[in-house]
């Protein structure tokens, strides 16, 4: 104790060298040890003045007092973004100064932009991959032998936000029906649905009264896809909205959905709509994939002139993120998983996506 | 082709119907089909070598055909049909001495000698079979397995019944018959067991020459089902795969995980482990073929191949690969043996003497502590 009390002393000494001659005033409550380094204090004024450097092994987090810990800790960051300024403005006057012959600016680093190449994304050209998507379960959609047809339910005894969800979900997609779940199994529903012509089974899952799982189920054998919804926000929630939307099919953006898995996720979203939107009803739903998070949005634009258009969000809003794709219809015990999300695995590098 | 088909080390079948090779010396993948004549059908089922010198491979197809390809001359060279699309896809393909034996989902297993359109020997192995495999010991003997209907070997030469038809376990304690999925076998060597895994996330061992028909061991891995088995070279052990991709090591002597082997993220399609090395090899519905390593279960190798992948075999040019880089390593050893020769000869210091000592004082150490602490238990 005795040892380290020294140094520490001599520190806090110093600081109050440093303190004295930038603040010019001196503190009322170190009179009583002031006496003892004043000798020394006058030895260090004429010292270096202008040295404001700590010994070496020094830094702010070995202060003990949280009020002078703070100050020169926001004394610390003050100098560092002083001298930050200094560097941009010098480099400022540089560019200007070699005019043309300046090095084009450089590019700040994003994690999209340090995303980790995913050796599984696909290529336009490739024949093999064409011919899998060609001949895959939505095929039948994408030849225009069917039109979709979509039931959307709840888990059992669904409770006010997301019986609200559903009946604005019904609104987004046309030719979908709302069903009261009535605590029936899946597998038992999925058979009835084939055969009464459904393409689409969403289930949506709630929690504590707010939905927070969706599995979407592509009927004949297609894909079952389970997500996660987050950040509902319903019709009334959402700020400078438009009117209701009309029963005119909406046009489908799917953005950013590059790899092998993300293309299949994509597919499954293009299914729930009907192929040719009505562009008299100038409405959009988006499906806009950033970081593996996909978010919905439903727009009506309106062109104003050639370059410019006006946007009114219309219905709900939603965030989704995959959380497994089985082959086959939904079959928890025995289905055959494409694709899992295995957290421990899979995000532990923070510039990796799958999507 | 031939070039390519000659330095692939891993064959593998997807859904598409392409036959894809892998070097994994040169990371590289090659497909060998006829892009313009792809077609679902064709779905490669199951995989095997027509002979021992592994230089033909038969592919068995979801429409019944048996496709022969030449792995010198890197081009399909025969197409045998083998039995009709209605009895669904094979689950199994052998080759005995002069004989091909196939099985389908319907339970037909069938018997085709060389050059005859229809089979010499047909057995019924039940409702639904989900995998045929052969004993690699016993070339007559197969064993089948599939959904509510348990293990039954059967020996060719006798095709009337089976040698072996394994009993299902007790019903349960609300006297429920418990149900039965075998999804994949395989035959331990230097016995007579038999492994099976089920989709009830249970491995059993079977023997035949035990008076028992029931398991003479079970073990549960997780709760999904269990789609891939295989047996590493060393014994006591086998490796499960699962539909949710998870790869175990359980240790048979115990009943018991050893390890995981991770990076798999769809449903395991076909786990092989390689003969000699402790290598195995995995691929599934994600669309990757995997190499791990059995020992540290680290991830070798990762191959990208655009389909999803439905069997795999793997080739002893995997030895000759590794062989390869195996003589690098001996020359590192001799530059090694040089540099003993030279430390041989220099002369050498003895410092024993002084070391012995402290070692010596350090037991008297140990001693005089021990002793301490003996009276100071006493006490």
């Amino acid at each position: 104790m005795d040892i380290t009390e020294a140094p520490k002393k001599q520190d806090k000494g110093k600081k109050k060298r440093t303190k004295k001659p930038k603040k010019g005033s001196a503190d009322p409550q170190e009179n009583g040890a002031g006496s003892a380094v004043e000798k020394t204090e006058a030895e260090k004024v004429d010292g270096s003045p202008g040295d404001a450097a700590f010994p070496p092994t020094f830094s702010v987090s070995e202060i003990k007092n949280k009020q002078r810990r703070h100050l020169m800790f926001m004394k610390f960051k003050q100098e560092k973004r002083k001298q930050k300024m200094q560097l941009k403005k010098k480099k400022k006057k540089e560019r200007e100064a070699l005019g043309d012959k300046a090095p084009p600016k450089e590019v700040p680093k994003t994690i999209e932009n340090q995303r980790v190449y995913d050796e599984t994304m696909v290529d336009p050209e490739d024949e093999e991959v064409a011919f899998d998507e060609g001949t895959d379960e939505f095929s039948a959609y994408f030849n225009r032998l069917t039109n979709p047809k979509v039931l959307i339910t709840t888990s059992d005894r669904p409770r006010g936000r997301t019986v609200r969800f559903c009946e604005q979900l019904a609104t987004v997609v046309p030719d979908s029906h709302v069903y009261y779940r009535r605590g029936l199994a899946l597998k038992r529903v999925i058979p009835q649905c084939v055969a009464r012509g459904f393409t689409y089974l969403m289930v949506i899952n709630e929690d504590r009264k707010v939905p927070n799982g969706m599995v979407l189920c592509h009927l004949p054998d297609g894909p079952t896809a389970h997500f996660k919804i987050s950040s509902v926000r319903l019709r009334k929630e959402l700020k400078r909205r438009g009117k209701d939307p009309t029963e005119h099919s909406p046009e489908v953006i799917l953005n950013n959905f590059g790899t092998r898995l993300g293309h299949s996720i994509g597919r499954l979203f293009a299914a729930l709509f009907p192929h040719d939107p009505h562009f008299v009803g100038r409405q959009v739903a988006t499906f806009h994939n950033q970081r593996d998070f996909i978010f919905f949005r439903y727009h009506r634009y309106i062109f104003k002139n050639e370059k410019r258009v006006g946007i009114q969000e219309l219905g709900p809003r939603f965030t989704l993120k995959l959380r497994s794709l089985q082959k086959g219809t939904f079959d928890s015990k025995f289905g055959e998983y494409e694709w899992v999300l295995k957290r421990h695995e899979m995000d532990a590098c923070r510039r990796k996506f799958h999507l | 082709m031939a070039d390519k088909s000659r330095i692939c080390s891993v064959w593998l079948g997807s859904e598409t119907g392409i036959l894809k090779g892998v070097s994994l010396a040169r990371k590289q993948a090659f497909n060998f089909c006829h892009m313009s004549s792809l077609s679902r059908d064709q779905e490669v089922r199951t995989l095997c070598w027509a002979d021992p010198a592994e230089s033909e491979l038969l592919l068995g197809a979801v429409d019944g055909t048996v496709k022969t390809f030449s792995t010198e001359k890197g081009v399909f060279t025969e197409t045998r049909r083998c039995g009709d699309p209605a009895e669904g896809g094979f689950t199994g393909l052998a080759v005995t001495e002069s004989a091909l034996v196939t099985c389908v989902e319907s339970g037909k297993l069938r018997v085709w000698k060389e050059e005859s359109s229809s089979h010499v020997a047909e057995v019924d192995a039940g409702k639904s079979v989900c995998r045929m495999t052969q004993n690699p010991a016993y070339r007559q003997k197969v064993a089948t397995g599939g959904k509510e209907n348990g293990l039954k070997i059967w020996n060719l030469e006798r095709p009337e019944q089976p040698v072996f038809a394994a009993k299902n376990l007790r019903n349960d304690w609300l006297d429920l018959r418990q149900p039965e999925w075998v999804r994949d076998m395989a035959f331990i060597p230097g016995s007579d067991k038999v492994v099976t895994c089920t989709s009830h996330h249970q491995v059993r061992v079977y023997d035949p020459s035990s008076p028992q028909r029931r398991p003479v061991l079970e073990v549960q891995y997780e709760e999904y089902p269990l789609t891939a088995l295989s047996l590493p070279a060393a014994g006591h052990s086998v490796v499960v795969g699962n539909t949710r991709g998870q790869i175990a090591m359980l240790d048979l002597r115990r009943g018991a995980v050893c390890g995981c082997l991770k990076g798999l993220a769809g449903g395991v399609r076909a786990l092989q482990c390689h003969p000699a090395r402790p290598l195995v090899a995995s691929c599934g519905l994600d669309r990757f073929l995997r190499i791990h390593s059995l020992d540290d279960r680290t991830l070798l190798h990762k191959v990208y191949l655009k389909s999803r992948l439905n069997c795999l075999l793997l080739s002893s040019r995997l030895d000759q690969e590794e062989e390869g880089g195996a003589g690098q390593e001996g020359e590192v050893q001799e530059v090694k043996e040089e540099e003993d020769e030279v430390w041989d000869a220099m002369e050498r210091v003895e410092e024993g003497k002084p070391k012995r000592k402290t070692t010596e004082e350090e037991e008297e150490g140990v001693q005089k502590k021990s002793k301490k602490k003996r009276k100071k238990g006493q006490e």
